[in-house]
C-alpha cells in the first residue's frame, strides 16, 4: 500500500489530524485503565471468602438483660437454634468475612517481640469451623478444654491467655514462609498461642484492594458479649425459611433482646460491594461513552474527507485505480492515524497509571493491557472508517470530468 | 446581520443533521457528565458550619510509642486514630481555649417510656460539656449541661429533634425520663434537628454523611456506665483495651478560637503541652502537635471518598475528549467549506465576518449541548440520589452550580469553536478562487 502519498494527504491536514491522533490517544489510555479497574474491582468482589457462602444465614442478637452469664444463654439460643428442621449447624461468632465488624490484633513471633502484622481475630463457640464451612487443609479443630472467654469485662484480656490459634494458609506463609506453621506460637497478647490448624482461607471483615484480606486468625473464645453474631448452616434453598425460624425461635426463647440484620450470606457480600458494582457501572458507561465518541469522530472526520476529496477520488478512479484501491487507501490512512494516536496512547497510559498508583491502592497496569487496548482501538478505527470508505469506494470515475 | 448568520449557521447544520445531533450528545454527554460530578463533589466539600468553621480547630497529638525500625518493619506514616483519654483530660483541664470539648461516636439502646414499642438502637455522640456552644448547635428547648454536671457523671441527655418527636411526640420533652441502655437519663435538651453535612466532629468514615445523631450524652457518664462507643479504637503495648488508659486512642478533640492569634498561640501551647509531658515520660514520638482548621481537618482525613473524586476525574477526562473531537470534526467541516470561505473573503467579507459567522455556528452546538447536558446533569444527579450512600440526598443542583453548568458548556464549546473559526478565517481569498 502507497503510505506515502497518505503521509502527504495528512500533512496536509496537520491540525484535524493532530486532534484526532490527540482524541485516539486519550481514550486509549483512559480506556486501559478504566478496563484495568473494573478488573481489579471484579476480582476484589470475586475473591474467595472461605465460609460455605451458599449455605450460610446469619442473625445479629443484643441481649437487653442486665449483668448475666452471656455465654450460657448463647449456648441456650444455639441449642434451639440447632433445633430448627434443615439447620447443620450453628455457631456464635462475633467477625465474618465482609461483615466489617474487625477486631485486629499486633501479631508477634516472639514473646514480648514486634508485632509483624495486624490479624483479624475471629471468636466463637465450639463448631465455629463447621457452621462456617471452613476447609481444615492442616492439623486439627479445637478441643472443647482449649475454649476460654473472650473476658469482655476486661478489656477483652481472653487474648493474653488463648492457648491454641488456627490461621490462614496466607497468613501462616507470611509469618513462617516456607516452614510447617502447626505446632509454631504466635503473641496476639501476652502468652503464646500454639497454631493446631490451618484453614485454605478466611477473608477478613473488611477487604481492601491491597492483598491483606486474609490475615485471619481463629481462636477458640467464647463470646461474653452481650451482642453476638449467629450464623446458621443450611442447605441452600432452605435459608429463607431457616432465617425466618430463627428469628421466631429466638424472639420465643427470649423476647428482651433486638434481632438485626436477618441475612444470607450472600446479601451480606451483595451489601458490602454494593459501592463497587455502582462504580464498575460507572466505569463501563465512562468506556463505552469514550469508545462511542472516538468512533464518532473518526466517521464523522472519514465523511468530511471524502466528500472534499470526491473529484480526487473520481480522478484515481479513471486513472486506473480499482474500488478495492480507493477503500484501501482509506482504511490504511485510518490505520496510520490510530497507531500514531496509540504510541503516544500507551505512554499516557502508564503515566495514569502511576498517577492512580500514588492516590489509590491500585497495582501497576499489567502490559498485557496495552498490546490488547491497541488492538481494540484499531479495529474500532477499522469499524468506524469502514462505512464512508466504502461511500468513497463507490465513486464513480465520471465526476472526475464534472466541473464544481 | 447575526440572524444572517445565524440562519447560515443553521442551513450548514442542516447539511449534515446526523453528524451535528452527534456533535450536540456529544457535548452534553461530556457535559452532563462533569457536571453531575462537580455537583457532588461541591455539596460534599461545602462547609457544615458557615459562619463558625473559621474559628474550630482540630489539634493532633500522636500519643503512639516510637515507630518499630526493625527488619521489614514498615515506619507508620499515617495519622494515630485520635486522642487517648489522659491527653483529652489534660486538655480539657488546661482550658487552652475559648471553648473546647472531647469527643467520641457512640450507640445506645433506647427503650420507648410507653413500654409497649420495642427497644432500638439509637447513633449519638458522647461528648463534654462545651460541644453544643462551641458547635453552636441550635436548641429547640432546654439546654445543654454543665462542666459541673460533666464531672459529676450526670445522667443527662440532649436529643436531636427526631428522637424527641418519636418518643414524646410534640411535647418538647425536656424534664422527661428516658431510659438509655440500662440507666435513667432526664432530657435536658432538644436540638432543633441539627444536622451539619458533614458531621465534621466525627472520626472520618463512609458515615460523615447521612444520618445525623440523635442522643447526645456526657462523655464521663457513658465511659462511667461502660457504654457502646463506635469508631476505631487502637491501642499499643500489651496493657489491654481499657478506654481510660493512655496506650489507646480514640477521642476526636475539638478547640474554638476567635482568632487568627489565639490560633498560634494554641499551637505554642500543644507543643508546650507535649514536651512537658515528654518529661513524665509519656508521648515518646518527636514533637509535632498539629493543628488543623476544620475545613483542613475534612481535606486531611478524606471525608471524600476516592470513589467519587475517580468519577470526577473520569467524567473530566470524557469531556475533554469530547472537546477534541468536536474541534476536529468543526476544522473539518469549515475548512471543506474553504472555496465558500475565499468567495465571500474574495467579495469583501473581513477575516472578523467569517470568524463570526463560522463561530456561531459552533456556538449553536455549543449551547444546544450545554442545555442538552444540564437535562443530562438533571438525569445524572437524580440517579445518584437513588444510590444509598449517605452522601446521596445531598446530590442537588444548587445556583450557583446551575449558573456553572451554563458557564461550562458556553466555555467548552466556545474553546472548542475557536480554534476551527480562527483557523477557517485565515483561509486566502485569492487562492481558492484559482482552482475550480
Amino acid at each position: 500500500m502507497q503510505v506515502r502519498p497518505i503521509l502527504a494527504t495528512l500533512h496536509h491536514h496537520k491540525l484535524t489530524t493532530l486532534l484526532l491522533l490527540l482524541q485516539v490517544a486519550f481514550t486509549c489510555a483512559i480506556v486501559c485503565n478504566v478496563v484495568f479497574m473494573i478488573a481489579q474491582r471484579v476480582a476484589q468482589m470475586r475473591s474467595p471468602s472461605g465460609v460455605a457462602e451458599n449455605e450460610l444465614v446469619t442473625i445479629d442478637s443484643f441481649d437487653l438483660q442486665e449483668a448475666g452469664n452471656s455465654i450460657a444463654r448463647h449456648e441456650a439460643d444455639l441449642a434451639a437454634l440447632r433445633a430448627i428442621p434443615g439447620v447443620r449447624a450453628a455457631a456464635a461468632v462475633d467477625a465474618l468475612p465482609f461483615n466489617g465488624n474487625s477486631w485486629g490484633n499486633g501479631i508477634a513471633t516472639i514473646a514480648q517481640g514486634p508485632s509483624r502484622l495486624v490479624a483479624t481475630a475471629f471468636d466463637g463457640s465450639p463448631g465455629e469451623l463447621d457452621a462456617l464451612g471452613l476447609h481444615l487443609v492442616a492439623g486439627r479443630d479445637f478441643l472443647p478444654e482449649e475454649y476460654i472467654s473472650v473476658d469482655s469485662e476486661h478489656g477483652y484480656a481472653g487474648i493474653d491467655r488463648v492457648p491454641a490459634a488456627i490461621v490462614t494458609r496466607a497468613l501462616a506463609q507470611r509469618l513462617f514462609p516456607g516452614q510447617n506453621p502447626l505446632g509454631k506460637s504466635i503473641y496476639p497478647g501476652n502468652s503464646p498461642a500454639r497454631i493446631v490448624g490451618v484453614v485454605d482461607h478466611l477473608q477478613q471483615p473488611t477487604v481492601s484492594a491491597g492483598n491483606d484480606n486474609e490475615n485471619s486468625t481463629l481462636f477458640p473464645m467464647r463470646l461474653d458479649t452481650r451482642d453476638v453474631e449467629y450464623v446458621l448452616r443450611t442447605a441452600p434453598a432452605q435459608r429463607q425459611r431457616v432465617l425466618k425460624d430463627a428469628a421466631a425461635v429466638l424472639d420465643r426463647l427470649d423476647g428482651d433482646r433486638i434481632l438485626q440484620d436477618p441475612q444470607t450470606f450472600e446479601q451480606l457480600r451483595a451489601d458490602y460491594f454494593r459501592r463497587d458494582r455502582t462504580m464498575i457501572g460507572l466505569l463501563v458507561a465512562s468506556a463505552c461513552g469514550l469508545l462511542f465518541v472516538t468512533a464518532l469522530g473518526i466517521t464523522g472526520l472519514a465523511s468530511f474527507w471524502v466528500q472534499q476529496r470526491t473529484r480526487t477520488i473520481g480522478v484515481r478512479r479513471a486513472l486506473g485505480a480499482t474500488r478495492g484501491d480507493i477503500l484501501r487507501y482509506f482504511q490504511t490512512e485510518n490505520f496510520l492515524i490510530v497507531t500514531f494516536g496509540i504510541v503516544p496512547g500507551i505512554v499516557l497510559a502508564v503515566a495514569i497509571n502511576l498517577t492512580l498508583m500514588r492516590y489509590y491502592e491500585l497495582p501497576h497496569l499489567p502490559l498485557l493491557y496495552l498490546p490488547v487496548g491497541a488492538i481494540a482501538l484499531w479495529a474500532l478505527g477499522q469499524l468506524a472508517v469502514l462505512h464512508p470508505a466504502l461511500r468513497a469506494a463507490a465513486v464513480p470515475p465520471v465526476v472526475a470530468t464534472r466541473t464544481v | 446581520m447575526f440572524a444572517y448568520y445565524l440562519d447560515l449557521a443553521l442551513r450548514s447544520l442542516k447539511r449534515t443533521p446526523v453528524l451535528s445531533a452527534l456533535m450536540v450528545l456529544a457535548i452534553g454527554l461530556g457535559i452532563g457528565a462533569s457536571m453531575t460530578m462537580l455537583t457532588v463533589l461541591h455539596v460534599m466539600t461545602g462547609d457544615p458550619l458557615p459562619g463558625r468553621s473559621g474559628m474550630l480547630y482540630a489539634p493532633m497529638i500522636d500519643a503512639r510509642p516510637l515507630a518499630r525500625g526493625g527488619s521489614g518493619q514498615r515506619v507508620e506514616e499515617d495519622s494515630p486514630d485520635g486522642f487517648t483519654w489522659p491527653d483529652a483530660a489534660n486538655l480539657l483541664r488546661a482550658r487552652g481555649a475559648d471553648r473546647q470539648a472531647a469527643m467520641s461516636a457512640g450507640q445506645v439502646v433506647v427503650r420507648p417510656p410507653a413500654g409497649d414499642s420495642h427497644p432500638f438502637f439509637e447513633r449519638g455522640e458522647f461528648a463534654t460539656a462545651d460541644f453544643f456552644a462551641m458547635f453552636d448547635a441550635p436548641f429547640r428547648a432546654g439546654a445543654g449541661w454543665t462542666a459541673a454536671q460533666d464531672d459529676a457523671h450526670a445522667r443527662v441527655v440532649v436529643l436531636n429533634g427526631e428522637l424527641a418527636r418519636k418518643l414524646f411526640g410534640n411535647g418538647s420533652g425536656v424534664g422527661r425520663t428516658v431510659r438509655l441502655n440500662d440507666a435513667d437519663f432526664r432530657v435536658i435538651g432538644v436540638l432543633d434537628d441539627w444536622r451539619p453535612q458533614p458531621a465534621f466532629y466525627q472520626q472520618a468514615s463512609g458515615r460523615v454523611f447521612g444520618a445525623a445523631d440523635q442522643v447526645f450524652l456526657p462523655l464521663r457518664t457513658a465511659l462511667d456506665l461502660k457504654f457502646h462507643f463506635t469508631g476505631h479504637l487502637s491501642c499499643w503495648g500489651s496493657g489491654g483495651d481499657d478506654r481510660q488508659s493512655d496506650h489507646c486512642a480514640w477521642l476526636q478533640f475539638w478547640a474554638q478560637l476567635g482568632s487568627v492569634a489565639k490560633a498560634d498561640a494554641y499551637r505554642t501551647f500543644l507543643a508546650g503541652y507535649w514536651r512537658d509531658q515528654q518529661t513524665h515520660g509519656r508521648l515518646p514520638r518527636a514533637e509535632h502537635a498539629q493543628l488543623f482548621g476544620l475545613m483542613d481537618w475534612l481535606a486531611h482525613e478524606k471525608v471524600i471518598p476516592g470513589d467519587v473524586r475517580m468519577q470526577l476525574w473520569l467524567a473530566l477526562g470524557f469531556l475533554f475528549v469530547c472537546m477534541v473531537n468536536i474541534t476536529a470534526l468543526l476544522l473539518a467541516k469549515f475548512l471543506r467549506r474553504s472555496g465558500e470561505i475565499s468567495v465571500r473573503r474574495a467579495m469583501g467579507a473581513r477575516r472578523r465576518d467569517i470568524f463570526i459567522q463560522l463561530g456561531i455556528e459552533s456556538a449553536l452546538i455549543g449551547v444546544s449541548g450545554g442545555a442538552l447536558g444540564l437535562l443530562i446533569a438533571q438525569a445524572g444527579l437524580w440517579s445518584v440520589r437513588q444510590r444509598p450512600e449517605g452522601y446521596a440526598r445531598l446530590a442537588q443542583m444548587d445556583p450557583s452550580m446551575l449558573f456553572g453548568t451554563l458557564a461550562l458548556a458556553i466555555a467548552a464549546s466556545l474553546l472548542a469553536g475557536l480554534l476551527p473559526a480562527w483557523r477557517a478565517c485565515h483561509v486566502a481569498p485569492a487562492l481558492q478562487l484559482k482552482t475550480p
